[in-house]
């Protein structure tokens, strides 16, 4: 089985190999400046001489992501939760909710700044908890709400209590929603983060160090900026598989990828 | 005779629809004797299902009283006298087979050896023991079912009420599991009321047969059922089944024939 995966990874690697090579190609051969695209061995290169800068201001953004995502995925599922208890709260947030998720909630990341202060960790975190919030509750309160009638009158069946009924099937049954939720806000979370540190605050972020280095047309550095912000995204997004994996082996979804 | 299992007394049920009220029953009266197999039959919309779920307080009826063992039927429920199949087998996904079984018994407070114990004997009498470890998804349509047979029994209930129990099967599974189901009845002597389609399935299983017509659901006709038990293989070939399955023909098409 484990051989068969690998063989099954080969043409997504050799497709990435030969990207990065043809990439690599066309910048020598057409002398392609830097500011438009810099070549990938530039990149790596940079990556290596600003690996203290640049590690030092991805671990201040990455830890406002993963505290904002922690803390819009606990109100989320607790707004969810408490909009299935109550029908009537249910009925009015839900389409205020959705409406919300419709916006671009990012664009109130400068005002954020003016609520907590420009270097108050708080800003961003609160940023990327707004963003996180809404895909998680709509979510979840679909997922809550997927059981069906049968299910349902089986629980009634048993004179299973409301705490019962969410526990052993409601919550169950969620997963898959939540998980996928879970996929979208974690992708939010890094841009959350790192967009609303565009808009000021430490120099030590993400943001900041991007917004100076095009600035200064140190394009190479801003490249193995994004690079390092691709792979701490990516595998957020494999942690959550994995987890998914864990929890949800029975899930049609999970059992037909297996990937 | 001792009392009745099941009683109904001018019990209706009106619904409040878009095109104004529906009578799905129109005073109902019925006993059930204890131990007795009765099934319901009539055309789409009589109210077959309705009344299954009156007498299984999933539903409320709107007029008269639904009584299980001289108690009002949502007390009967509180006290899990009823257990409940229906046409999909209604299987937790995520819970494999033995855990499905032992669903009640867990929401009930049964401790975990016990839990064990009788869902392993469910499994047994239903002839599906090699399967305890597997998910739902890896059975076919026939062992689900049968699996949602053991976990309505498992907790002992006096009356399973069963909604077209087999009618997503095919005919071959279909008898393998009418003939199940009148031995697990011998065995346990659970009173069963049974919603069907079929007519030769009413009569092969019954001790009486509660013909109902539609619009207002009425109950036009208890028919009883004049074959000796247990049935076997070959009462399908005793003429008495055939003056059975007639005389429930004949009984339909005259409720066919006046609306």
């Amino acid at each position: 089985m484990t051989v068969d995966r690998w063989r099954r990874a080969v043409p997504a690697v050799v497709l990435f190999a030969s990207g990065i090579a043809l990439w690599e190609a066309v910048v020598q051969v057409f002398d392609i400046k830097a500011f438009i695209v810099p070549a990938p061995s530039a990149i790596v290169a940079a990556l290596f001489s600003e690996w203290p800068d640049i590690s030092a201001a991805a671990t201040g953004t990455f830890t406002s992501a993963l505290l904002g995502l922690a803390l819009g995925t606990a109100l989320g599922i607790g707004a969810a939760l408490g909009a299935v208890r109550w029908p009537m709260a249910r009925e009015g947030a839900m389409p205020l909710a959705i409406a919300a998720n419709s916006t671009p909630i990012i664009v109130l990341a400068p005002v954020a700044n003016s609520w907590f202060g420009l270097l108050s960790p708080w800003s961003s975190i609160v940023v990327v908890a707004i963003l996180v919030f809404f895909p998680v509750m709509i979510n979840l309160v679909r997922g809550l709400l997927s059981a069906e009638a049968s299910e349902l009158e089986l629980m009634a069946s048993y004179a299973a209590s409301e705490r019962t009924k969410l526990w052993k099937l409601q919550l169950p049954g969620a997963l898959p929603y939540m998980f996928s939720a879970l996929k979208v806000a974690a992708a939010l979370s890094l841009i959350g983060a790192i967009v609303k540190e565009y808009f000021g605050g430490s120099q030590a972020r993400l943001g900041q160090y991007l917004t100076l280095k095009a600035g200064n047309f140190q394009f190479e550095e801003v490249w193995a900026a994004v690079l390092v912000a691709a792979a701490f995204g990516i595998g957020l997004y494999v942690l959550i598989t994995l987890a998914e994996k864990r929890f949800m082996g029975w899930h049609v979804s999970v059992r037909a990828a297996n990937v | 005779m001792s009392e009745p299992a099941v009683t109904l007394r001018d019990a209706s049920m009106v619904f409040d629809a878009a095109g104004g009220e529906v009578h799905a029953l129109d005073h109902i009266s019925l006993d059930i004797s204890d131990g007795e197999f009765l099934s319901l039959i009539g055309p789409s919309g009589c109210g077959k299902s309705t009344m299954l779920r009156l007498i299984g307080d999933l539903l409320v009826p709107t007029g008269g009283d639904v009584a299980v063992r001289g108690k009002p039927a949502h007390q009967a429920r509180l006290d899990r006298d009823y257990a409940m199949v229906f046409q999909a087998a209604t299987l937790l996904e995520w819970r494999r087979v033995a855990a499905n079984v032992e669903l009640p018994l867990e929401i009930m407070g049964v401790d975990t050896a016990e839990r064990e114990r009788r869902a392993a004997e469910m499994l047994h009498l239903v002839g599906l023991d090699a399967f305890a470890h597997n998910y739902p998804w890896q059975l076919s349509g026939g062992m689900q079912q049968r699996v949602s047979i053991a976990r309505a029994l498992v907790f002992q209930p006096s009356i399973l009420l069963m909604d077209e129990p087999f009618g997503a099967l095919d005919e071959m599974t279909r008898e393998r599991m009418q003939m199940e189901l009148l031995r697990i009845q011998e065995q346990t002597g659970t009173t069963i009321v049974f919603v069907t389609h079929s007519i030769p399935e009413a009569a092969f299983l019954s001790d009486r047969v509660a013909v109902m017509s539609p619009r207002p659901g009425r109950l036009v006709e208890v028919i009883d059922i004049d074959l000796p038990k247990p049935r076997v293989f070959e009462t399908r070939e005793d003429p008495r089944f055939f003056a059975a399955v007639t005389q429930v023909r004949e009984s339909l098409r005259a409720i066919e024939e006046a609306t």
